[in-house]
């Protein structure tokens, strides 16, 4: 069911570089998770609403205050890359 | 263009000006030093949580009810996922499957005077992304630097039906749907700071089709002058790869405002696949009806409905009534006047004519105009009772707007107060005549056009002060005798 | 017998620090002495904070010493999952992908943490980002059950289990997904409590998913559970799923009373892939507690061979999205590449997730993907709110559960790490909880060949203090949560051992502090 082809494309969209090793791997793998998931094709949902969230909370508001920003050495402190305050990184494509 | 129509869909983002960020308490002011206005949350750093903005519901709903929209009465948001170096945490927080608001519709008129009404489809909330600065392009080593400052500034996404048909009603469009959303509050809706931000998805068919043909999506609209030159562009281009006999590709293309053309956007291997799901982070909106009535109640008129009452109950003309409610505070202005000196016309053409050119020569907004309402419809009525000149009343507008007096304290500071007097008037004039032999020989003669001649003499003499209709009188009074 | 101070319960050492038998200093230096005998072995902690843990022990001391009144929680050493942001303390989620990430916030428990003035030793070893069931997905090491150097402590919060049983700390935080919490409590021999979605905020918690992820507290008794859970619950506008209203205090729920409690005993939690011995002191718990004059009955939930299932698309799901930002540009590790952004994404996130991670986000993004969204994720949704009914129809009859924590005791290490499946399933009895949202705690139960086995108490919406009630009765009859690891002075250097820290607890010298 599930390809070799279906793996390197949700690779590519979780931004993974998978080595040929992983990709059979994964695929297996993979496969064999979805397989066990299909039991839930038992059950008969037709009629049930799904549940997003457990709590029944709704219109959880702040107000429009602003408040502190992060210190600017706090802004870039953990980056792997800055230039003037600015995060760095290669070209975009 | 001939035996080709084109079907045009805008989507438009608005920066609402909120002063806090949609999800976390960092300022949306525009034009700060980089990455100063930032907090965990909008940095996307590990562990924080986002809480959603009251006032951005609250602007949404306005925008929604101000373009005839239905409001949801549950929406919730969504994770939007692709990876970009702009986008904090990697997805943009927006809404899909339950936006907040659909189904309505709004009306413009094109220049060619011509009424046009677009559906809305949709209304939904969602976060911006950052700004990149692209270093070195052309150079051996290229790189890019983030900012991080917009990100998280609210936006709402305003997205048409398929039914705009030429490159002039898109720009119609946008024109009226930026005075809509500037009368709800919400936004500035400045393209150049781009808190008002437009795509267009445009195709053509052979007119009559019911069939659409081919869309392609053009980005980097930044002015309306470019949405016009850009789909004018396209139009034109997708109706030659037609009548050569090609084929339009479906391509997300870029206007380049220097070349005047539209060029495929490079894109790498992706396809799009956004992996939609309800953010987990935040809790579904609930919308009460006394909620969006209160909204509605506190909506202004919106300006199709001005112009509507202007031309009825003030008798203006379309023009000046489509001028007049270009911004709403003009409008507000306009209507004080008028509520206080009740000649529409009048106050329109001062509005519209002297008043507007103070306003573009000084770069003045009309919201920060020295001269109150109430001050030009005094100036107006000092004019009505002849104790200024309609001539004089433009230099004491040009007076006011300098310094904000009342119209009345600059006649008696310049002694202005018209000369109605006819024995001072009377001296005068027989002075005139005196002084000019040859034009009241002239007139006597015949040439008529002696006496503007000599009204001019009477008017310098009293430095214009002189009633112009009383000094025309008694000159002709005297010369016919 | 000398007073070892380090196997106090905090509320034991709160009398001694209140009538100034102790000081704070002592306890915390008993605590980094434990810490150089055993420490060796356990490897609890990635990263250590002495001089931190010492400052906040003497300023405990001096307001002592000046006769202040001082919350219940003042100088008692705490341990705290390393996915739990500490301010100015690195925060690596046991990740190569944050190992040098220094959070510049506290989550909202340490603020809370801080208020009580709780002496944070450091910061515990986990499965990266709180993804397994044994630590021994951690990028760096495995930590060692303290019961058995050559079984896992469970996971993912095996490094606060351990560090609470191997005495190096008193109380700890964990984070429970699918059973985070109480499995390694179970492993470990301590109590583990998971709060109801919404009772603790979760911000500063590095999230993993994001509708099931709770903090809570593990503790060597119910009294410092109801200690550190009330020091840590309300609601926090922080956190938009955080529940509003007060809380009220817990340890009013400490009675030696469970007459006329309604326990049900869910058949399906007892049947197969239950080890022998540890159906047996379930049992003996249900005894104890008809003995203590509970009513004790089977019950159905129907849809329990569902729940793993399920979990593994919600829960991946949500974690494939939520570890997007891992991406190299703003914090955390970047793998050095020539190439453009998007290659730099690529190899950042290659190298800087483990294999557990990846098969994860992996699973999680195929679920979201255009095509199978209905068929996994939403069917999942939906199987959920059946799972949910459950409970909702059990609870209709009953105040709480009895069953087991987990399968079996403590496994051994490298046993399950072939099969994600096999490992998956030493989740089986706690994941339920997870996707309905209820409170549930693993308390010792009784001992298997010399190994703790954990006993689960399940409760409706917000019933934490029927938790406390009943766990704190049931441990006023037994003795098993008195019993300590036999880990001596003495320094057993398992197989396999991992990277020494230095001075300051530091994997990484030089990173990781500020």
């Amino acid at each position: 069911m599930l390809t070799k082809a279906e793996v390197e494309h949700v690779a590519l969209l979780a931004r993974l570089d998978l080595s040929d090793e992983e990709k059979e791997r994964y695929t297996t793998q993979l496969a064999k998770i979805l397989e066990y998931a299909k039991i839930l094709d038992e059950l008969d949902t037709a009629d049930v609403s799904p549940t997003a969230h457990v709590l029944p909370l709704q219109n959880v508001f702040r107000p429009d205050r602003v408040g502190p920003h992060l210190p600017a050495e706090d802004v870039v402190g953990n980056s792997p890359d800055e230039e003037d305050g600015f995060f760095k990184v290669p070209r975009i494509f | 263009m001939n035996g080709y129509e084109a079907v045009i869909g805008l989507e438009v983002h608005v920066e609402l000006k909120t002063d806090s960020k949609i999800f976390c308490h960092s300022s949306t002011a525009f034009g700060g030093a980089q990455n100063r206005q930032v907090c965990p949350v909008c940095l996307g750093l590990p562990g924080t949580l986002p809480v959603l903005n009251r006032q951005v519901v609250e602007y949404g709903i306005r925008v929604a009810l101000a373009l005839n929209c239905e409001v949801a009465r549950f929406c919730k948001f969504d994770r939007k996922h692709y990876f970009y170096p702009d986008l904090p945490k990697n997805y943009q927080i927006s809404q899909y499957d339950l936006p907040l608001a659909y189904d309505g519709h709004l009306d413009f008129r094109t220049d060619d005077g011509e009424q046009h009404r677009c559906r809305i489809v949709r209304v939904h909330m969602e976060e911006d992304a950052g700004k990149l600065i692209h270093r070195n392009e052309n150079a051996k080593a290229p790189y890019a630097l983030v900012d991080y400052n917009r990100t998280g500034v609210p936006l709402l996404e305003i997205v048409s039906g398929p039914d705009i048909r030429s490159a002039e009603a898109a720009r119609a469009y946008l024109v009226e749907l930026k005075t809509v959303i500037q009368y709800t509050g919400v936004s500035d809706c400045k393209m150049e700071e781009g808190s008002l931000r437009c795509d267009a998805n445009v195709s053509v068919r052979p007119r009559g089709s019911e069939v659409l043909g081919t869309k392609t999506e053009i980005k980097n609209l930044n002015s309306f002058r470019a949405v016009h030159k850009a789909l004018d562009y396209e139009i034109k281009r997708q109706i030659s790869v037609y009548e050569a006999g090609g084929r339009v590709v479906q391509e997300t293309r870029s206007w380049d405002e220097e070349k005047g053309v539209t060029v495929p956007m490079r894109s790498k291997e992706e396809a799009d696949d956004y992996r939609y799901f309800p953010d987990p982070d935040l809790v579904p909106l609930v919308i009460s009806q006394s909620w969006i009535d209160k909204i509605q109640q506190d909506l202004p008129e919106l300006p199709e409905a001005r112009r509507r009452r202007y031309r009825k109950e003030y008798g203006l003309s379309a023009y000046d009534a489509q001028v007049l409610t270009m911004f709403r505070e003009t409008a507000e202005y306009f209507e004080e006047c008028v509520r206080l000196y009740p000649h529409p016309k009048t106050v329109a053409n001062w509005v519209m004519g002297d008043l507007a050119r103070l306003l573009n020569a000084e770069q003045v907004e009309i919201g920060d105009c020295r001269v109150r309402p109430g001050q030009l419809a005094a100036l107006l009525r000092l004019i009505d009772a002849g104790t200024i000149s309609g001539k004089i009343a433009k230099e004491i507008l040009e007076e006011m707007f300098a310094s904000g007096k009342d119209p009345q304290a600059v006649v008696a500071e310049k002694d202005l107060v018209q000369i109605t007097d006819a024995d001072t008037l009377g001296t005068l004039v027989d002075e005139v005549l005196a002084n000019h032999p040859g034009p009241v020989q002239d007139y006597r003669q015949g040439k008529t056009k002696a006496l503007g001649f000599l009204v001019g003499q009477v008017m310098k003499a009293t430095r214009g002060k002189a009633n112009p209709a009383l000094v025309n009188a008694l000159l002709k009074e005297k010369l016919d005798r | 017998m000398p007073l070892k101070l380090y196997d106090l319960t905090a509320h034991e050492l709160r009398e001694l620090l209140t009538r100034r038998e102790v000081s704070a200093t002592e306890v915390c230096r008993a605590v980094f002495e434990r810490l150089a005998e055993v420490e060796g072995t356990v490897q609890a902690y990635i990263t250590l904070d002495r001089a931190g843990a010492l400052a906040r022990a003497e300023e405990v001391d001096r307001d002592l010493r000046a006769g202040r009144d001082l919350p219940l929680l003042a100088g008692i050493p705490f341990a705290i999952k390393d996915n739990i942001c500490t301010r100015g303390l690195a925060t690596t989620c046991a990740s190569r992908m944050l190992h040098n990430f220094v959070p510049p916030y506290d989550a909202t428990v340490i603020e809370k943490l801080n208020a009580q003035r709780a002496v944070i030793i450091g910061k515990t070893n986990m499965d990266e980002f709180a993804m397994g069931s044994s630590t021994e997905h951690s990028a760096y090491f495995t930590t060692r059950n303290p019961w058995a150097p050559d079984r896992v402590p469970g996971g993912s919060s095996g490094g606060s289990a351990a560090a609470v049983a191997a005495g190096t700390a008193v109380c700890a935080l964990g984070s429970d997904t699918g059973g985070s919490i109480r499995q390694p409590a179970a492993f470990c021999g301590v109590v583990g409590m998971k709060p109801t979605y919404g009772l603790v905020s979760r911000y500063g918690l590095v999230a993993f998913a994001s509708s099931l992820d709770q903090i809570g507290p593990l503790t060597r008794d119910f009294t410092d559970c109801a200690l550190v859970l009330n020091a840590i619950c309300g609601p926090d506008e922080r956190d938009s799923t955080s529940a509003p209203g007060g809380t009220g205090d817990y340890t009013a729920f400490l009675l030696d009373d469970v007459r006329g409690l309604r326990l049900g005993l869910p058949r399906e939690y007892l049947g197969d892939g239950l080890d022998e011995g540890v159906r047996r002191i379930v049992l003996e718990a249900a005894a104890v507690f008809a003995q203590r004059g509970a009513h004790v009955e089977e019950v159905t939930l129907p849809h329990t061979e569902y729940a793993l299932p399920t979990y593994y698309l919600i829960a991946p799901a949500e974690a494939s999205s939520n570890l997007a930002r891992y991406d190299g540009v703003r914090y955390g590790y970047r793998a050095p590449v020539t190439g453009d952004a998007v290659d730099m994404f690529k190899a950042t996130r290659s190298r800087g997730f483990g294999a557990e991670v990846k098969r994860r986000v992996m699973l999680g993004t195929y679920a979201l993907s255009a095509g199978y969204y209905d068929a996994y994720y939403l069917k999942a949704l939906k199987v959920r709110t059946l799972i949910r009914r459950d409970f909702e129809q059990a609870f209709e009859k009953f105040d709480l559960l009895l069953a087991p924590t987990t399968p079996e005791p403590a496994f051994r290490i490298g046993d399950k790490t072939e099969d994600p499946i096999k490992m998956y399933l030493s989740d089986m009895f706690t994941l339920a909880v997870n996707l309905a949202g209820l409170p549930a705690v693993s308390l010792p139960g009784g001992f298997l060949d010399g190994l703790p086995v954990g006993i689960q108490l399940i409760g409706k919406p917000f019933a934490e203090g029927t938790l406390l009630r009943a766990g704190y009765a049931f441990q006023q009859t037994t003795d098993h949560h008195r019993r300590q690891p036999a880990l001596t002075g003495e320094i057993l250097h398992a197989a396999g051992g991992g990277s020494p820290k230095d001075e300051n607890g530091s994997l990484f010298p030089g990173e990781g502090r500020r």
